[in-house]
């Protein structure tokens, strides 16, 4: 507890980062949320990017986005909304591919209506923000005392706050799944500060004499290789996801081994220290002296 | 001592006993196939099978097994596309299939029959892990509201003009609300504005009108209400739903959904189907209906139509029930049809049908003239159709007639009359069928993805395989770390994983990427129950407690954690099911049924295994947790 301002320090500009890159770079969002139009194919050989570029240029299109992605001979192509129909537009892009590469081959089309996308905007919006304030209200009914519930929300805003901003920095493209892995984030990561107050709980209950900040440490060295343990473990799974799940899981596992690490951070070093930053003693979590239960025998 | 009661283990070993009989038709996957029956219903004959397999071979589609079932063949084919291929050869008319047989799409479990019998089934898999098209038709439900506003605009003009009131014009209103949602007749100045809403009332007495002010002259404004406008809009978007799910249903795909997504879309997806051209024809035909007198006439035995007559097969469920005369002369057609809604009246279950007033005059003056007679309502529907010959796409038009109810006339009726005489089923689906087929807004595709079955198989691969190597991975992790106890773990989690699956099969729930996602992730999160147990009998006992009371306060007190940690979790995992769609929806279930899981698995069912191994009377020395 002694070192919490150089944590503090650490989170305040990684939030300020975060924030920065979100309000001037902004996200890559997916078409899910833009509308417009997304080709994926696949090659026999390496995919020449640029000379793909060149060829969907050539045909029209403008600022067409061609990537690779999961492997060096699949390639993303991601074009504005052109109101085209997918019949006309796989024959054309097949022509187009094939023309740099006669085995080319388009494995999925998507178009998306511009209202669709900034409804599931929006939509994802409502989730994010319905989920932190139900959590909230959870947090203000169960710890009992503010002290308790403001370290626990500062610690959950923390964890996706960090996620949009490594999406943000890297550019790492934002679609409905990326939303998804953020909300599981936001649940998972709570879940180690709930842990952690039960111990403080537990521990105040043992011994109300003991300062406050040793309590806390206390609860936080005693919960520690549980809450290292179960994060290696969840992380290892994690891991396999985002190497061998393939593209498609790409945004969801990376969103999601940041928010397990940020939340393993947030929770030991950032939920707890608020709380004491509070003047956080143990009259808060048992307010009223409880009478010695003999005095209720007749 | 540690002890568990017998209860309990009873349950844990039959809920897991159940779990592995309904995640067992999982393991085994299934095939591209196609149905293929007689158009007559009649059973298919073994000889018959050689007709078919030859066709299928000569064509050189390969396939795999060829069996009856219950009068039916079903072909198994290696892969989507000779699938594909052998649906186009039993449509093609050029084999001759296509005149005795129909064929549909279907995926067949390679479970054995005995599986298969006792009607357990695997997860269906969702568009990403199949192949598959996905359409997202945007429906224009305030295109709808303006319909009807402009039926009421005619209405109107009709009725001043009939009763010879003066009027300057009529037009679309807007009161607060984001769409028009009222019409305004606007009167020369002095006009008699009670006699004017008594006349309107005539014609649309649910529609609330009051004298309006306008600058110059007079006017009678009338309103919908938010409540009207919203049932108009929620009657577009129903009557589409049934329209596509019906039209669905006919191009014989296995496992199609059809839904409802938000206030004024719908989603409708076909796992295996590529060709997006086609679908699109099918599912955007227009449909339309009739209103005819039946021709007393009998039918002439050479079942020929005399003069003024026309002869159609009578419909009832889907089936040729025999075949009715019609006059040729039409009352009234679909386009002016307003409502039909199925409810149960004095004469028991009936439809209740709404006519423009165009339509209620025409029907008043047939009634009047036909009592007692019978009339028949028929459903009529047009379609394109793309078939390929000689490696050209060719089109035609195609145009089905059928009769869908026929009724007697009991009274005089104009724009609003019931068709009575029907169950409450027969009157649901006629009253779905008419406003199906008066097709009641237009919709449009918002959005529309393919994917190829590559892909879909591509990536159930790479699932499973991240499902696999990250157990993997976490299984010899817990054994080095926490030894027996390791074990017992990878046990549960193994427990957890069947528990989780059966539950999905169960339920039906649609698998997904997201969905493998999920299920990985669950695995990740549910060692924690155990984590936090292991650690609290770890510290039990550096706390000098003998082994099996460190086991029993472990569990003990490791579960208000255990609980009130899996909460946040789950608060996410349903707000994600309310707000998410598609295989996001899909992912909050897993999630949401994952924690159950695990909190059983690792609560009761690594209880029970402990006990099993470390309880009773025996004398534990020592235990195995790292």
């Amino acid at each position: 507890m002694a070192t919490r301002k150089v944590w503090y320090t650490l989170s305040a500009v990684l939030m300020i980062v975060s924030f920065v890159s979100f309000f001037t770079k902004g996200l890559n969002f997916a078409i899910d949320f833009t509308g417009g139009i997304s080709i994926e194919a696949t090659f026999p050989n390496d995919a020449k990017i640029d000379q793909i570029r060149k060829g969907v240029e050539a045909a029209g299109y403008h600022e067409p986005q061609v990537q690779s992605f999961g492997s060096t001979r699949d390639v993303t192509i991601r074009l504005k909304s052109s109101g085209e129909a997918p019949d006309v537009l796989r024959p054309k892009f097949l022509a187009i591919l094939t023309a740099v590469d006669p085995g080319a081959r388009i494995t999925q089309l998507e178009v998306v209506g511009p209202q669709v996308g900034e409804e599931l905007r929006n939509s994802a919006i409502t989730s994010l923000a319905v989920t932190l304030v139900l959590i909230a209200l959870y947090i203000i009914l169960s710890f009992h005392t503010w002290r308790l519930s403001l370290g626990a929300i500062i610690a959950v805003m923390h964890d996706p706050i960090l996620v949009l901003g490594v999406f943000s920095v890297t550019q790492t493209l934002f679609d409905l799944s990326v939303v998804a892995a953020i909300l599981a984030v936001i649940g998972y990561s709570l879940n180690d500060t709930v842990i952690v107050f039960d111990r403080i709980r537990e521990n105040f209950e043992k011994n109300r004499r003991l300062a406050s900040d040793q309590t806390l440490d206390n609860a936080i060295n005693q919960t520690l290789s549980r809450t290292i343990m179960t994060k290696v473990v969840t992380s290892i799974v994690v891991v396999a996801l985002l190497l061998l799940g393939g593209s498609a899981l790409r945004g969801f596992s990376e969103a999601l081994l940041i928010g397990i690490v940020a939340g393993t951070y947030s929770s030991i070093y950032i939920s707890s220290a608020i709380a004491l930053s509070c003047g956080l003693k143990a009259e808060h979590l048992f307010p009223t002296v409880r009478k010695d239960p003999i005095d209720e025998l007749p | 001592m540690l002890e568990y009661a017998r209860w309990k283990y009873i349950l844990v070993a039959s809920v897991l006993a159940v779990a592995m009989l309904f995640a067992l038709p999982n393991l085994f996957g299934d095939d591209f196939a196609l149905q293929i029956a007689r158009k007559d219903r009649a059973p298919i004959e073994s000889a018959e099978l050689a007709t078919i397999e030859s066709s299928l071979k000569g064509a050189g589609v390969a396939f795999s097994s060829v069996e009856v079932n219950k009068g039916a063949v079903t072909v198994r084919f290696p892969n989507n596309e000779s699938q594909l291929k052998g649906r186009d050869i039993v449509k093609d008319e050029k084999t001759g299939l296509s005149k005795d047989y129909v064929s549909a799409m279907m995926y067949a479990s390679r479970a054995p029959r005995w599986i298969q019998v006792i009607g357990l089934r695997a997860m269906p898999l969702g568009l990403d892990l199949r192949g598959g098209l996905y359409l997202l038709y945007q429906v224009d439900v305030n295109g709808a509201v303006e319909g009807l506003l402009a039926t009421y605009d005619q209405d109107f003009r009709r009725v001043l003009t009939a009763d010879k009131i003066p009027f300057s014009d009529i037009s679309t209103l807007q009161v607060d609300s984001d769409i028009p949602n009222g019409v305004r007749v606007l009167l020369p100045a002095g006009a008699d504005r009670a006699a004017v809403r008594a006349a309107l009332k005539k014609t649309q007495p649910d529609l609330d009108c009051r004298d309006g002010v306008v600058a110059e002259g007079a006017a009678v404004d009338c309103l919908m209400t938010p409540q009207q406008v919203r049932e108009r809009r929620n009657f577009a978007l129903t009557s589409n739903i049934t329209t596509l799910r019906n039209r669905v249903n006919e191009l014989g795909v296995s496992e199609p959904i059809v839904q409802q997504q938000g206030a004024d879309r719908i989603t409708v997806q076909l796992p295996g189907v590529q060709n997006s051209a086609e679908v699109k024809d099918i599912l955007g035909k227009v449909a339309t209906l009739e209103y005819r007198l039946v021709d007393p006439r009998p039918i002439p035995p050479t079942g020929r139509a005399p003069v003024g007559a026309k002869i159609y097969d009578r419909v009832e469920a889907g089936q040729v029930v025999g075949r009715v005369m019609l006059k040729r002369d039409i009352i009234v057609t679909g386009n002016q049809l307003v409502n039909a809604t199925a409810t149960s009246g004095q004469n028991g279950p009936q439809v209740d049908v709404t006519l423009d007033s165009a339509g209620g005059d025409e029907m008043l003056k047939t009634t009047r003239a036909n009592l007692g007679k019978p009339m028949a309502v028929v459903f009529i529907e047009q379609r394109s159709e793309t078939t390929e010959v000689d490696g050209k796409p060719v089109t035609r038009n195609i145009k089905e007639e059928k009769v869908i109810s026929v009724a007697t006339i009991n009274g005089v009726f104009s724009n609003r009359f019931q068709t009575t005489g029907l169950t409450m089923n027969e009157a649901r689906e006629t009253a779905l069928l008419l406003r199906g087929g008066a097709l009641a807004a237009p919709i449009s595709i918002a959005n529309e993805r393919v994917i190829g079955p590559q892909l879909g198989a591509e990536n159930i691969e790479k699932g499973v395989t991240a499902l696999v190597v990250g157990m993997a991975a976490l299984f010899v992790f817990m054994i080095l770390y926490y030894q027996v106890f390791g074990v017992v773990a990878d046990l549960v989690l193994l427990a957890n994983v069947v528990l989780l699956t059966a539950l999905l099969s169960m339920l039906d729930v649609v698998l997904s990427l997201p969905g493998i996602a999920g299920i990985i992730l669950t695995v990740g999160m549910a060692v924690d129950a155990n984590v936090l147990i292991y650690e609290r009998i770890r510290e039990e006992l550096r706390n000098g407690v003998s082994p099996q009371a460190a086991i029993k306060a472990g569990f003990e007190k490791a579960f208000s954690a255990i609980l009130d940690s899996n909460v946040t979790t789950l608060i996410a995992g349903i707000v994600l099911f309310i707000f998410g769609t598609g295989a996001i929806k899909g992912f909050a279930i897993v999630l949401s049924l994952g924690i159950l899981t695990s909190m059983f698995t690792a609560l009761m069912g690594s209880r029970a295994l402990l006990t099993l191994m470390f309880g009773g009377k025996r004398k534990v020395a020592k235990l195995a947790i790292g």
